[in-house]
C-alpha cells in the first residue's frame, strides 16, 4: 500500500524536471531526475516494484515530452532492468552501483533518442551529441544520484519496512 | 546665670571653630587632608556602587537576554518577510518589464491579437526544444499558431490541452520555417539542430550573403505569418561543389531565459498537404 507513494512523488519529479531540472543546462545537456530517482529505487535491497515505477514514470513523462511514448517507456524499462542486474552483484558497493546505473541508463537512454531522431531523419553529429548532450546531462545525472540516492534508500525502509523495526 | 553662660559661650566656640575651619578650607588651607579625605569617600562610593552594579545585571540581565533573544528573533521574522517581500516585488518588476516590452511590441503589429503564456516547463530530453506554457484550449489557443516574444519568433504551437499547450522552439530538429534574407532579398529555410544551434540552409549560391544580415520569416506555405525577426547571419559556409549556401545563425530570441511569451491568435496555419503532389510508383 506504501508503494502508492510512486504518485505523488514521481508526479513532483516530473513536475521538477520540466520546470526546474531541464533548464539547468551544461552545454546542451540537462539532468533527468526521474531517470536518477528510477535508479536509486530499483537499486534498493527490498524493492520490488521497480517495474511498476518504470512505468508510471514513463507515463507521467509521456505526458509532457514530444519524444514518443515506447522510447520514454523502453529507457526507464532500461534503467530498472540495469539497476536489477547490478543490484544482485555490486551489492555491497550501493553507491557505485548507483554510480554505474546512472552512467548506463544515460547512455541508454540516450542511445534510444539518438536512434529516434536518426529514424525520423533528423541529421545530427554523434561527437557533437557526444559532447554537448551526453557527456554533459552523464555529469549532471551523477551530481544528482548521491542526494537521490540517500532519500530513496530512506524512502525504501519506509515503503518495506525489516521484520525487526516492525 | 553662669551656666546660661558658660553654654553661650561653649556654642560661641564651637561655632567660631566651626566656622574657622570651613573658612580654612574654603580658602584652600586643608587642600591635602581634603583629597585624601574625598579621595578615600570617592573609592568607598565607587566600590559600592560597583558592586551595586554587578548585583543588579546579576539579577536583571536573564531578564533581559530573554526579551532581546524574543526581539532578535521577530526582527529575523520581519527581515525574511521584508526579504520575501523584495524577491516578490523584484519579481513582478522583472514580469512588469517583460510585459511592458511585449505590450509595445504588439502595438507595432495591431494587425495581430496576442494572447500572453507563461512559461511553466520544457520538455525533459535534452534531444529536443519545446516549451509548455500555461494557456490552452480554453483560452481559444490551437494547435500551428506561432509564438513570439517582442525580440522575435519562438516557435509554434505543437499541441495542447485545456489549460496548457507544448510550443515547438525554431531550435527543436524538426523545426523548419521558410525565411527571408533582408539584405540578400532571398528565401531560405531556417532549421533548428539537437543542440539548439539554429542554420539557415538552401539559400542559392548566386546570392551574396553578408554576416549580419538580417532573417525574417516569409510567410511562404502558411505555417507563419511574415516579417516576424528570426535573427541574424553569423557565418556563411558556401562550397563550389554543393548546391546550395548554408550559414549559422544568431537567433534574436534568447531560448534560455524565456519566461512570458505571446502567442498570435488570429493567425490560422494553412494546411498545404492536400496541394503537394503525391509521388506515385510508374
Amino acid at each position: 500500500m506504501r508503494n502508492l507513494v510512486a504518485f505523488p512523488l514521481l508526479g513532483l519529479a516530473v513536475m521538477l524536471q520540466s520546470a526546474i531540472v531541464s533548464q539547468v543546462n551544461l552545454l546542451s545537456g540537462s539532468g533527468d531526475l526521474v531517470l536518477v530517482i528510477l535508479a536509486a529505487w530499483a537499486l534498493q535491497e527490498r524493492v520490488a516494484s521497480a517495474w511498476h515505477w518504470a512505468l508510471l514514470a514513463s507515463l507521467f513523462v509521456g505526458f509532457v515530452t514530444r519524444m514518443p511514448w515506447a522510447i520514454v517507456l523502453a529507457g526507464y524499462f532500461g534503467v530498472a532492468y540495469i539497476a536489477q542486474i547490478l543490484q544482485r552483484r555490486v551489492w555491497q558497493a550501493p553507491l557505485l552501483a548507483m554510480f554505474s546505473v546512472t552512467f548506463m541508463g544515460t547512455l541508454f537512454t540516450h542511445l534510444l533518442s539518438f536512434g529516434f531522431l536518426s529514424f525520423t531523419g533528423t541529421s545530427m553529429d554523434i561527437g557533437d551529441i557526444l559532447g554537448l548532450i551526453t557527456l554533459p546531462s552523464l555529469l549532471l545525472n551523477m551530481l544528482l544520484a548521491i542526494p537521490v540516492y540517500t532519500v530513496m534508500r530512506d524512502l525504501a525502509r519506509w515503503v518495506y519496512p525489516s521484520v525487526e523495526a516492525e | 546665670m553662669r551656666d546660661l553662660f558658660s553654654r553661650s559661650l561653649q556654642t560661641t566656640i564651637i561655632f567660631l571653630v566651626v566656622g574657622g575651619i570651613l573658612v580654612l578650607a574654603l580658602g584652600g588651607f586643608f587642600s591635602t587632608a581634603s583629597n585624601q579625605f574625598t579621595t578615600g569617600l570617592v573609592s568607598i562610593q565607587t566600590w559600592i556602587s560597583t558592586r551595586f552594579v554587578g548585583i543588579q545585571d546579576f539579577v536583571t540581565a536573564p531578564r533581559d537576554i530573554v526579551s532581546l533573544r524574543n526581539r532578535n528573533a521577530e526582527l529575523e521574522s520581519q527581515v525574511s518577510q521584508l526579504q520575501a517581500q523584495v524577491i516578490e516585488l523584484q519579481q513582478r518588476v522583472s514580469e512588469t518589464e517583460i510585459l511592458a516590452a511585449l505590450v509595445d511590441f504588439s502595438r507595432t503589429s495591431p494587425e495581430s491579437t496576442y494572447k500572453a503564456a507563461a512559461v511553466i516547463g520544457r520538455d525533459p530530453s535534452p534531444f529536443l526544444h519545446y516549451i509548455i506554457i500555461n494557456r490552452g484550449s480554453n483560452d481559444d489557443i490551437r494547435r500551428g499558431m506561432p509564438v513570439v516574444t517582442n525580440q522575435g519568433l519562438v516557435g509554434r504551437i505543437d499541441s495542447v490541452i485545456a489549460d496548457a499547450a507544448r510550443v515547438q522552439l525554431i531550435t527543436d530538429p524538426a523545426s523548419a520555417v521558410n525565411v527571408r534574407l533582408q539584405n540578400a532579398d532571398t528565401e531560405a529555410v531556417l532549421v533548428g539542430s539537437v543542440t539548439g544551434d539554429v542554420t539557415v540552409d538552401m539559400i542559392s549560391q548566386n546570392v551574396t550573403v553578408e554576416p549580419g544580415d538580417l532573417i525574417l520569416t516569409s510567410g511562404l506555405g502558411g505555417g507563419y505569418p511574415a516579417d516576424l525577426i528570426l535573427g541574424q547571419v553569423v557565418t556563411i559556409r558556401s562550397l563550389e561543389y554543393e548546391l546550395f549556401q548554408k550559414a549559422t545563425v544568431q537567433p534574436a530570441v534568447d531560448f534560455t531565459r524565456l519566461a512570458i511569451v505571446l502567442v498570435i491568435t488570429n493567425f490560422r496555419p494553412v494546411d498545404i498537404t492536400p496541394l503537394v503532389p503525391q509521388t506515385t510508383s510508374p
